[in-house]
């Protein structure tokens, strides 16, 4: 099976109409959101408000925004630390966010868990795990309930490129290539594993892999929004047509530290000053003004939701002490994870398999 | 009430559990066409058919990794470990996944691990192992350990039906050398003690296979009154029923397969320890195997493995406290 590249989509070419002005509005607002509530929890931690460290996307914004846009509200989604735009994009709430990011009882893990370690289970999300890809089998366990049962729908993940040095991604590439499952795997390939460049992670990239297991390589420019919504609605696609799981490789850059302590020397000045050059929010807003959108309006728009987000957080009680032991075991029913939004106007307007 | 050896008794679960609940699969490696290692599912790939019946990779991480992501939509998956010391290469996915799932985000994960346990037949140092411990320390996950082929289904169909993650140690030894009258047809055995014989100057506390070597131990023991508790499950762990035991006969001795350190039976004696300290009229003293890797060759895995007349032996020290 071949391994194929996607040229980056220009202007909306390769979405091929697709996407409505709506929609290219709502891919900037989620990437608007994405940034505005990281630079606003960042400025919390510098404070001492966030408590333990600070993960954030900055810069690849568009991966999880683009991907996740694609996604209908009965699929299933594992989203990493640097995808915030995809909890955007399936309803949590700016304040919900920044409340988790505060440790309080409002956040999405009631303060049982840090930072992006969430996943909204109504919104038909699974949160996260510090172990990498550890979520990759997990999508693809869904995708495999997904396919015994005759069901329409595919899962979705995203992993990072240290990841594919470990098993679980071996693992789950050949589990879903052997049994052809609809899950589409997206491979945030973000220069650095922490300080670890890919030349010390892997002697052949990771997207002539997907072909050894038996399915589709995508190369895609992680930093165009549009891009990644067009090769992840392909990718859908392909998994509802019962083809099988998708590599999708974005190509992005990791343009702050690993975590707010790390003020990444490891990385040469040259290379983030390349790739700011690429930011997927600049780009996604030049594209929407020549197509005269009010960016400004919308922008102005975000950080008021975010501003009055923040207060509504900050104002939220801290967690109970006396619940601490709480919820270990499940005492009730088993509950099946819900549907989450789907705002692409394709999925209302039955285009989304066109 | 039909006759079934313990093996006859899983397997009879999982089939009743198959035949009455669509949202029930079994996977793991070999289990479908050629029965499983032990035979427990032969036969069911002709009733059930090869998706629920499900022959997976030789991976151990994806067979409970995407066991979890099947649960979380809906289903109820049963996973075969070939051998319980394979779970060693699925040890993330249980404990840092399926583990902390509901504690962190409220999402259940209603997975079975089936873990063929034990020693006793040269089985060597991968192939015999106990590793309950490990898991018991592990928030979030339970872990039964029956030892009659009655408590095998009963806790079986209890485990499938819980919506949470549990470890179900079937021990290996017992497989075909143990039979008893089992109720046809879905039932659950509470995860709680239960007196094996009762008595009133001694208790052997054990589970599993060391259950009877036990009971075997103390059938005849120079006409003391020795009462046996099995322990059952583990996580959670019948403190009551442990602390009731101590209290009526004030002297304990607890047997553990698994090596001593940290083992189940480590965790019963801290407990008498704290909270039954004014009951004991003597140490509690245990019964382990030593902290070594279980080898292979008889004379040695005999030298290491509890037996019956260790059990003696300590069971009568105590008794002449």
């Amino acid at each position: 099976m071949a391994t194929h590249t996607a040229p980056p989509s220009e202007a909306g070419v390769g979405t091929a109409g697709r996407l409505l002005l709506e929609d290219r509005i709502w891919l900037l607002r989620a990437m608007l959101l994405m940034r505005g509530i990281e630079e606003r929890a960042m400025s919390l931690y510098r404070q001492g408000k966030v408590p333990g460290s600070f993960y954030d996307g900055y810069g690849q914004e568009a991966v999880s925004a683009g991907a996740a846009f694609a996604m209908a509200p009965e699929d299933r989604l594992c989203i990493l630390h640097r995808d915030l735009a995809a909890h955007v994009i399936r309803g949590v709430s700016p304040e919900r966010i920044l409340a988790q990011y505060l440790g309080r009882a409002a956040g999405l893990t009631q303060g049982r868990d840090g930072n992006v370690h969430f996943g909204d289970r109504h919104l038909g999300c699974v949160g996260m795990v510090s172990m990498l890809p550890d979520m990759m089998l997990v999508a693809t366990g869904m995708a495999m309930a997904f396919k015994l049962r005759g069901e329409r729908r595919c899962a979705l993940t995203w992993f990072g490129d240290g990841s594919t040095s470990r098993g679980d991604f071996h693992e789950a590439m050949n589990w879903a290539g052997v049994q052809k499952l609809p899950v589409v795997f997206v491979l945030e390939n973000n220069q650095y594993a922490y300080s670890t460049p890919l030349d010390k992670q892997f002697a052949v990239d990771p997207i002539e892999r997907a072909a050894a297991y038996g399915f589709v390589g995508v190369m895609v420019d992680g930093n165009d929004v549009e891009a990644m919504f067009d090769a992840t609605r392909a990718a859908r696609e392909r998994a509802l047509a019962g083809e099988g799981p998708t590599l999708i490789e974005a190509q992005t850059m990791r343009m702050h530290g690993h975590a707010a302590h790390d003020d990444m020397k490891y990385v040469p000045t040259e290379q983030v000053e390349q790739w700011r050059k690429r930011d997927p929010i600049e780009r996604q807003e030049a594209r929407l003004r020549s197509a005269g959108v009010d960016v400004d309006a919308l922008r102005a728009a975000v950080h008021a939701e975010i501003d009055v987000a923040t207060q509504d957080a900050l104002a939220s009680p801290m967690p109970d002490p006396s619940t601490v032991l709480d919820g270990v075991f499940c005492l009730g029913e088993a509950e099946a994870l819900g549907d989450g939004q789907a705002p692409w106007s394709g999925f209302s307007a039955g285009r989304a398999d066109s | 009430m039909p006759t079934m050896t313990y093996l006859q008794a899983i397997s009879s679960a999982l089939r009743d559990e198959l035949r009455s609940d669509d949202r029930v699969l079994l996977m793991g490696e070999d289990i479908g066409v050629f029965g499983g290692a032990f035979k427990v599912t032969q036969g069911f790939i002709e009733e059930f058919g090869a998706v629920r019946v499900m022959d997976t990779p030789l991976a151990e991480s994806a067979i409970i990794g995407t066991a979890v992501g099947a649960a979380v939509v809906g289903m109820r998956p049963v996973c075969e470990m070939q051998f319980s010391d394979f779970i060693s290469c699925g040890f993330d996915q249980l404990v840092t996944v399926a583990g902390k799932m509901h504690y962190r985000q409220g999402l259940a994960v209603p997975i079975t691990i089936r873990l063929p346990s034990g020693g006793g037949f040269s089985g060597g140092p991968f192939h015999s192992q106990n590793p309950e411990a490990w898991f018991m320390h592990s928030p979030g996950i339970k872990v039964l350990a029956p030892s009659t082929a009655h408590d095998a289904k009963g806790l079986l169909h209890a485990a499938i039906h819980d919506p949470n993650p549990v470890c179900f140690m079937e021990h290996k030894h017992l497989y075909r050398r143990i039979k008893g009258e089992v109720p046809d047809g879905v039932f659950e055995t509470p995860m709680t003690a239960r007196v094996a014989r009762p008595g009133s100057d001694l208790v052997v506390i054990a589970y599993g296979a060391m259950l009877h070597v036990a009971l075997e131990a103390t059938d005849d023991l120079d006409g003391a009154s020795v009462e046996v508790l099995d322990l059952r499950s583990l996580v959670p762990l019948d403190r009551a029923a442990i602390l009731d035991s101590v209290a009526r006969c004030s002297k304990v001795v607890i047997v553990d397969e698994a090596n001593m350190t940290c083992a189940a039976g480590a965790q019963v004696a801290a407990l008498i320890a704290e909270h039954g300290f004014e009951d004991l009229d003597g140490p509690v003293v245990r019964v382990a195997t030593p902290d070594v890797p279980i080898p292979f060759s008889p004379p040695l895995e005999q030298a290491v493995l509890p037996s019956v007349e260790r059990i003696r032996e300590a069971c009568r020290e105590l008794l002449a406290y």
